[in-house]
């Protein structure tokens, strides 16, 4: 059918090229510019929901509407949702999670893409017999719900030492994020042009060798999709952090969910809606610098599950 | 064997020798893990393990338990119908928009970003945002019968009947930018000699995208669909974040309960039938997928 139109298309009389010039204001530019405002409305105003929340008093909130903005502004709940605010008995505020949130993501991030780019570089340059079952399952293996491999993950750990240990949940990261990251560097790795592997094969250069020389440094485009993939994604993990480790290691999420749903006290939507804010503050910062990196990456790992 | 390899390549085991031992911890996640980790979560559902993992078998006296119990078919409810709405409005909102989005318009990039955001943010921050939102003491409801229309109802997340509703609106949100994404690369991957085509032949434009660009675009199509699917099935931190599972148990979901029995109930063998279960969907919904993406036609090499 495209085909046909394809030809038909190229039997016609060659005229102006592209759309006719309309007005600005046409019928047409309102229902579009409509719809797309509309949306964006309602994809903003969680944000301006939270922002706005974070920055009133207690009294105000009980008084005034959610949408309307500050009348007076305070950062006080900032301050008691960073240092303050309680999760059972500890009130040392957010501060605690977003640190062991720093201290988990670090490593995991780098950890999980050195070993995904040594696996997507063997993948490409590298196969040998059987190779490509295993990248098979590993795909499949990503869209298993994790519910499924929670508890055999759980004995592996405890089998090795190291359940509810900070370790411990670097492997989970590293092992639950391997397939997109493997999938993207197999992919761009296969882009390359195989005479660059070629000519280090004919000098010599052994596996190592063209993966630290070669490969490593050609790979910086893909190096920053796959740590945009990854710092959100573990940053925003909320299951493994609450399987893998002691409260002491909870990360930012599982803490935030604690201080927000807990039952104990009155309840503080400012400090709240502050802590929230602070939690999604990372990623969003990401996501917000990256760019077209990020849009890049979640194209590129379209396949994540 | 006669050994044919050129001099100085090994055969066999040791051949690729580096390879394999650099591969050795996908090769260990693949085979231990994920397939290694899943069939034995399978095995064990068929036993009677209760705190610690134990191989007693009972046949399906562990499914049979699961289907009788009231959490477990309030959870496969939800999310079946969960999982329909999110699938419906997740494409269609998700094409309209990249549709649109691919008129030619200005401020491509800040639509775009605003769209997208939400995507970068954790379940459990969106969870809780709309549990404000939605709360209905301070925030929609609230809003608008100050406005006058005192008899206003709008507490999805305090109605059992519809809280699942509640959890789907901020699934949107979260969601749809993604597929938005995704749908525009589709859209933008198509010759503009077909529009021109379908303009010449005077085919009006939604007839145009309806019966040309959509079938075209099937392989997009078809990854949304594997995307949206897939993580249908596991949602889980939205919903303990956003309601708990409440109000009762009226939006339990099937992550959920498996969590829920194997860690707090410690009923592990109740766990692994729950989890086992909740691979048939994947089964169905990615193996074919997979089959033909990552077996058919290799690429090069």
């Amino acid at each position: 059918m495209a085909d046909t139109l394809r030809i038909e298309g190229a039997v016609t009389p060659e005229g102006p090229h592209g759309r006719k010039p309309r007005r600005a204001l046409s019928r047409r530019n309102i229902m579009i510019y409509g719809v797309l405002l509309l949306a964006a409305f309602y994809y903003i105003l969680p944000l301006y929901v939270m922002v706005v929340t974070s920055l009133k008093g207690m009294p105000e909130i009980r008084l005034g509407n959610i949408f309307s903005p500050p009348v007076e502004i305070t950062f006080e709940p900032w301050v008691k949702a960073w240092s303050e605010a309680c999760t059972g008995l500890n009130c040392d505020g957010l501060s605690r999670g977003f640190w062991n949130s720093v201290l988990i993501t670090v490593p995991s991030v780098l950890i999980s893409i050195a070993v995904a780019s040594i696996n997507g570089y063997a993948l490409a340059n590298w196969r040998f017999k059987g190779s490509d079952v295993f990248f098979t399952i590993l795909i499949v293996g990503a869209f298993i719900p994790y519910q499924v491999m929670l508890y055999p993950m759980v004995i592996i750990l405890r089998e090795l030492g190291i359940y509810g240990t900070l370790a411990g949940l670097i492997v989970v990261h590293t092992v639950f994020g391997m397939p997109i990251l493997t999938l993207l560097f197999r992919n761009y790795f296969t882009s390359l042009p195989e005479e660059l592997f070629k000519a280090a094969r004919v000098d010599g250069a052994g596996f190592w060798g063209i993966y630290l020389h070669i490969m490593l440094p050609m790979a910086v485009p893909i190096m920053v999709v796959a740590m945009i993939l990854q710092v959100t994604g573990i940053w925003n993990d909320f299951l493994f952090g609450v399987v893998f480790t002691r409260p002491d290691y909870y990360p930012m999420t599982v803490q935030l969910n604690n201080i927000v749903n807990s039952v104990q006290g009155v309840k503080e939507y400012n400090v709240n809606m502050a802590a929230t804010i602070l939690t999604g503050a990372v990623p969003l910062a990401v996501y917000f610098f990256s760019g077209r990196y990020f849009v890049r990456g979640i194209a590129a790992g379209a396949v994540k599950g | 064997m006669t050994n044919t390899a050129p001099e100085g390549r090994r055969t066999g085991l040791t051949r690729n020798l580096a390879a394999k031992i650099a591969t050795l911890p996908m090769i260990a996640t693949a085979l231990v893990v994920f397939l290694g980790g899943t069939i034995w979560t399978v095995v064990y559902s068929f036993t009677n393990s209760k705190l610690l993992p134990k191989l007693n078998f009972v046949g399906l006296a562990q499914y049979r338990r699961l289907w009788s119990t009231e959490r477990w078919l309030v959870s496969v409810d939800n999310l079946m119908i969960y999982g329909i709405c999110m699938l419906i409005l997740s494409l269609v909102i998700g094409f309209v928009l990249a549709a649109l989005m691919d008129q030619k318009i200005r401020f491509e990039n800040v639509f775009r970003t605003i769209y997208l955001y939400p995507f970068a943010l954790s379940f459990i921050v969106t969870g809780l945002v709309w549990q404000w939102i939605l709360n209905p003491e301070f925030g929609v409801q609230k809003v608008v019968r100050s406005l006058g229309f005192t008899d206003f109802i709008f507490d999805p997340l305090y109605d059992q009947q519809i809280v699942i509703f509640g959890i789907l609106i901020a699934a949107v949100w979260q969601g749809t930018g993604l597929i938005m994404c995704i749908m525009l690369a589709g859209l933008r991957g198509i010759d503009e000699d077909i529009w021109k085509a379908a303009r010449v032949d005077g085919i009006p434009t939604w007839k145009t995208y309806v019966f040309i660009i959509i079938p075209m675009m099937r392989p997009v199509f078809i990854t949304a669909l594997v995307l949206i699917g897939s993580a249908i099935v596991k949602v889980y931190d939205l919903v303990v974040a956003q309601t708990g599972g409440g109000p009762g148990i009226a939006s339990e979901v099937p992550a959920k309960y498996v969590y829920q029995v194997m860690f707090t109930a410690q009923n592990l063998g109740q766990g692994f039938a729950a989890s086992t279960m909740m691979l048939i969907p994947v089964i169905i919904l990615v193996i074919p997928w997979a089959y033909l993406e990552f077996s058919g036609k290799r690429r090069h090499g």
